[in-house]
């Protein structure tokens, strides 16, 4: 009794049979962060802090058009004075340039945060994917896994950050102005806001796990199972 | 052995040179081996002669700088990305000298890994990852991570994982090196009942002269060359006092 390795048939044998199931990657990315939970939240810990602060930036603005819609004129000429970009026809409030400024900052610090962040996973668990490469993941398997895992991060920072900086506002905005300012917010406006920082926190975290997770996926497994010798 | 025997790796003229800077390292200096389906061959060499070199282009995980290793005579610098992995995956049993089990992952996950990447369902791979952690006398242990098992204990669940697939070769670089007198011997055994039982090739690089009493052929490497290759029957002449236990094995 012999086992072979291509069968008769040669290597038109071989059938393109590897395959990881969505099910089992969810379950390996989950697992994944949560025995590294603490790492994990120092990645996402910068995501909720840049997110938090657009959502607070998008919502005040939402505040804003509540008290403008509250107001009228005499709010307009309060909000122009505390410093924001009314268009009082439109009755709208927009983000002044140096707000929109210091969002993109704060966005790009955030993301270089998040490069850095995920390069450093890769590096430590170095070992674990060349291991799961000998055992026959494919490049794209481990390309999976990590951008599971970064979504996973992204949405869970984002919508907290989201509706940290969400909450932040509409309670600035109670103290400034009054109880009218919330009660006559465009509730469709505000669910926007929250919605895009969530979305944007959510596409931050994908873009800044791409380069890591493409160092990690075009590994070879032969550097990684040397490393300790 | 007759020679008419499938041969299920061939290495043809295998050198390898790693360049580090400006110092160029030739860890094979032009290899050749045949080894044939259902064999145990034990590899053997003094520390730093090229073992584990050798290993990495037989199973794949490196590519020869010059030569070519065929397994059932297809070349595997032919394999594409996937046929690579599938071999890798479903053909080839690695036991590693390090272990290298996911430290994240309890003992029967890391058996199951390579059944789910072959897509095997979840339950079936449950059942036949205790089957083999039963196998290596771990079943007790399934779910605890390797950190938290003892060097015998992981060298064990490597073993169980390498078998995960039924592969056709099992690749063993010092299998034992980790392990004390009686698990090393444990672990011997458990190999040369798969060569035995299950028709599997055992390809072992070792220091262990506990390994040339079950192995069928023994190939000495020096200094990156095929030094010389001897059958068991030879052995226990040339190694006499050392193979003192090969006649009851036998
Ligand atoms: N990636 C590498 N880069 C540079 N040199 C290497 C590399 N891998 C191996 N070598 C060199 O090739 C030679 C053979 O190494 P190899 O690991 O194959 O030895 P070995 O026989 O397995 O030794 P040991 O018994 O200690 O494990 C050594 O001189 C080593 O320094
Ligand atoms: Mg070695």
């Amino acid at each position: 009794m012999e086992k072979r390795v291509f069968g008769p048939e040669g290597k038109g044998g071989v059938r393109r049979a590897i395959v990881l199931p969505w099910s089992k990657s969810l379950e390996i990315s989950f697992k994944s962060l949560r025995v590294r939970f603490f790492r994990s939240m120092i990645t996402v810990s910068s995501l909720v802090l840049a997110v938090s602060f657009l959502s607070f930036v998008l919502s005040s603005l939402n505040v804003a058009e509540g008290v403008l819609a509250s107001g009228g004129a005499d709010a307009a000429k309060r909000l122009l004075d505390a410093g924001y970009d009314v268009q009082v026809d439109a009755g709208t409030v927009a983000m002044t340039p140096k707000e929109r400024w210091i969002v993109f900052l704060s966005m790009l610090v955030c993301a270089v945060g998040i490069v850095n962040a995920q390069l450093m996973s890769v590096t430590e668990r170095f070992r674990e994917i060349g291991v799961m490469k000998c055992l026959g993941a494919l490049d794209a398997m481990v390309l999976r896994l990590f951008l599971l895992e970064a979504a996973m991060q992204g949405l869970a920072g984002s919508l907290a950050g989201a509706l940290l900086g969400a909450l932040f506002a509409s309670l600035t905005g109670w103290i400034r102005f009054g109880w009218d300012a919330l009660a006559f917010m465009p509730a469709s406006g505000f669910a926007l806001s929250v919605a895009i920082s969530v979305g944007g926190g959510l596409m931050l975290s994908l873009a800044g796990v791409l380069y890591p997770a493409v160092v990690a996926a075009r590994m070879r497994p032969i550097n990684a199972i040397r490393a300790e010798h | 052995m007759n020679t008419d025997r499938h041969a299920i790796v061939r290495v043809i003229g295998v050198r390898k040179t790693f360049t580090m800077g400006k110092v160029e390292v030739e860890a094979l200096k032009g290899v050749d081996l045949e080894i044939f389906a259902g064999e145990y061959i034990s590899i053997m060499g003094p520390s730093g002669s090229g073992k584990s070199t050798l290993f990495n282009m037989i199973g794949g995980l490196d590519k020869p700088s010059d030569g070519k290793v065929f397994i059932d005579e297809v070349d595997i610098s032919q394999l594409d990305a996937y046929e690579l992995a599938w071999l890798r995956n479903r053909k080839i049993g690695y036991i590693f000298q390090t272990f290298n089990l996911i430290p994240v992952m309890t003992a029967l996950e890391n058996v199951t890994l390579p059944m789910t990447f072959a897509g095997m369902n979840e339950d079936e791979a449950r059942d036949k990852g205790m089957e083999l952690l039963e196998l290596v006398g771990l079943a007790k242990r399934h779910h605890h991570k390797p950190l938290e098992l003892s060097g015998g204990q992981q060298q064990r669940v490597a073993i169980a994982r390498s078998l995960a697939n039924d592969p056709a070769i099992i690749l063993a670089d010092e299998p034992t090196g980790n392990l004390d007198l009686t698990t090393g011997e444990e672990a011997i055994e458990l190999l040369r009942s798969l060569s035995q039982d299950r028709g599997v090739t055992i390809i072992s690089a070792t220091h262990d002269y506990k390994m040339l009493n079950v192995s069928d052929r023994v190939v000495w490497i020096r200094d990156g060359m095929v030094d010389r290759v001897e059958k068991r029957e030879e052995l226990d002449i040339s190694v006499g006092g050392i193979g003192e236990t090969a006649g009851a094995e036998a």
